[in-house]
């Protein structure tokens, strides 16, 4: 309880740090909004007021906190370039990068899992050197690059899905999930490759520990102390790689909507990032960020819940 | 045991700066002349790997392109290892509430992945080959500060340490010339995978239009161009993917046998 309440607040602090150095950095670098908001009707007198009107006069400290305080309630300014509430604009995209990093997830922890348990159980057999190659080959294959490849092979040749035909989840959830499965193999693939030889070195290096002996010496079955003891502990590693999969998968996720054409936050960033649209790309970024920390948080209670070790040791 | 990667990394990695470099002085076409008959050829021996939808020569362009995702890489691990190594040596090194404060905001941005950093700063400086470069360079700075401050904080409680100290040596000596030799085994390792998130992410950031500007080639360029013609042509993705692919595999092979290596010498 007191490691969830410590990890607790050791999000708020790294979600106020985040926050506060976006908010700061696009303040200080992005130029004056006022001026950008009036355009050519620009004259001194006018951005003086609207200046005031937008409260870009008070300190710096207290333009966070009212920004802070309005993008909690879901107030996320408003667009430069379409006028129209940053949150309409961003609100319905979180869910489509969500469910392609969720989809990810699962196929990486779905396959690496068996196949890590796999390799370490055969090692040294022919079976174990042939993934332990293609693992090699795999995680040198850059997500944009295998989405290509999978456009071409299975889109274009095998003609299981249409490339570029994005189904909103709004409208129909099976084809959304049916299309969203292929960018999510591209971005599962190199992190699950990885993911997949780490549970193999992790399981090798625990099989010669004293505690796998002594379970041996008090007549467990191979089977038996391999998914009772080994697997246990050389899982932990395993949990913190992919919490920090995750993390990057929904980050990664933004270059794979690209090739995809789906539109979700990454498509949004980068079309703001184009038009130096600056509430838009600071929305974006916090909303990644607070998802990333998040998925953080869950992973710490996971952990402690595996490994109870952890809990003692704060 | 023999060290198969660091073999095969010295290969492949080889191969390819020889490739590079001869691109430097010689390459079979002009990679930004545009020829109308040649629109798509296919491999021949004037064009080994074809043409693209303007009749440029893919294998020249190719050349061009992982030259400048290569120079691009060497000057992100560069910004990276030498503001990583200062701040984790005075940090490592003397501690002290700096140290406490510097790896608090540390902290924070290890959680940020290094992409989501580099699309931030990219957001703030506005597109283009040198601005990705810096943003690419400074969110690769957490990640080396906090390898080389464990590493000097883990070396100055050595006796060698120590020993110099009371041979009279200064600070800064003994953290450029007693230490900083001692952590090239798992600095060198983690440039290597430096390069490899370095290229990656070049080539990710030249896919999405915000990093090499055209008419200069870059392999994620050339892929984000090729995307359309895939069915028509597609070796012109073909190619530069599998000249990425080999980039990031031979330095991820060399990172593993430097690893290797030093895990073998203690």
């Amino acid at each position: 309880m007191k490691y969830t309440v410590k990890k607790l607040i050791t999000m708020a602090v790294t979600l106020f740090v985040v926050s506060f150095l976006v908010y700061g950095a696009f303040s200080l670098m992005a130029g004056d909004p006022a001026t950008s908001m009036l355009g050519t009707q620009a004259t001194p007198e006018k951005v003086e007021a609207l200046r005031e009107e937008l409260g870009l006069n008070d300190p710096l400290a207290v333009q966070y906190f009212r920004w802070a305080a309005a993008f909690l309630k879901g107030d996320m300014g408003t667009s430069y370039s379409y006028q129209m509430p940053v949150s309409r604009m961003v609100g319905d995209k979180i869910p489509v990068t969500l469910t392609l990093t969720l989809l990810a997830f699962l196929m990486v922890a779905g396959t690496a899992i068996p196949l890590g348990i796999y390799t370490a159980r055969h090692q040294g057999g022919p079976a174990d050197r042939f993934i332990c190659m293609l693992n090699q080959a795999v995680m040198a294959v850059p997500p944009f690059f295998s989405g290509i490849l999978i456009t071409l092979v299975f889109g274009r040749i095998l003609r299981l899905f249409t490339p570029g035909g994005y189904i909103s989840y709004k409208e129909d959830v099976g084809g959304f999930i049916g299309y969203m499965i292929f960018p999510a193999l591209a971005v599962a693939l190199p992190k699950a490759a990885m993911a997949a030889k780490l549970l193999r070195s992790s399981v090798l290096s625990e099989v010669r520990r004293d505690y796998v002996r002594t379970a041996y010496s008090r007549g467990g079955s191979s089977r038996q102390v391999f998914y009772r003891h080994i697997l246990k502990n050389a899982l932990i590693p395993v949990i913190t790689f992919l919490g920090m999969a995750l993390a990057d998968m929904v980050a990664g996720s933004i270059i794979i909507e690209q090739v995809f054409s789906i539109p979700g936050l990454g498509r949004i960033l980068l079309t703001s990032i184009a038009n130096r649209d600056y509430p838009v790309v600071e929305a974006v970024i916090v909303c990644i960020a607070f998802i990333v920390i998040l998925i953080n948080l869950i992973v710490d209670i996971i952990y402690q819940w595996v490994d109870p070790r952890i809990s003692a040791e704060v | 045991m023999h060290n198969l990667n660091m073999t095969a990394g010295s290969l492949i990695t080889g191969f390819l700066l020889l490739a590079i470099i001869t691109g430097i002085f010689y390459t079979p076409y002009d990679p930004e002349a545009m020829d109308a008959s040649a629109r798509f050829a296919g491999i021949s021996l004037a064009h080994p790997m074809g043409c693209d939808n303007f009749g440029r020569d893919i294998l020249s362009r190719i050349l061009e392109g992982s030259r400048t995702t290569l120079a691009v890489a060497l000057c992100t691990v560069a910004i990276g290892t030498v503001c990583g190594v200062l701040l984790g040596a005075f940090t490592g090194y003397y501690g002290g509430w700096l140290d406490e404060i510097l790896m608090r905001i540390n902290d924070a941005l290890f959680a940020f992945p290094s992409l989501l950093l580099a699309l931030t700063l990219i957001g703030l400086l506005g597109p283009g080959r040198s601005n990705m470069t810096a943003a690419l360079g400074i969110s690769f700075i957490p990640s080396f500060a906090r390898i080389v401050r464990s590493e000097f904080l883990k070396n100055s409680k050595l006796d060698y340490v120590r020993s110099a100290r009371l041979q009279g040596a200064g600070n800064l000596r003994i953290m450029f010339v007693h230490i900083l030799p001692n952590t090239l085994p798992v600095l060198m390792s983690a440039v290597m995978i430096g390069f490899n998130n370095a290229v990656l992410a070049e080539a990710g950031m030249s896919y999405l239009g915000i990093g090499v500007q055209p008419p200069e080639p870059s392999l994620g360029r050339m892929l984000s161009e090729a995307q359309s013609y895939l069915f028509t042509a597609p070796g012109y993705a073909l190619f530069p993917g599998l000249f990425i692919i080999l980039m990031v595999l031979g330095f991820g092979l060399l990172g593993e046998g430097i690893a290797e290596k030093g895990g073998r010498h203690g």
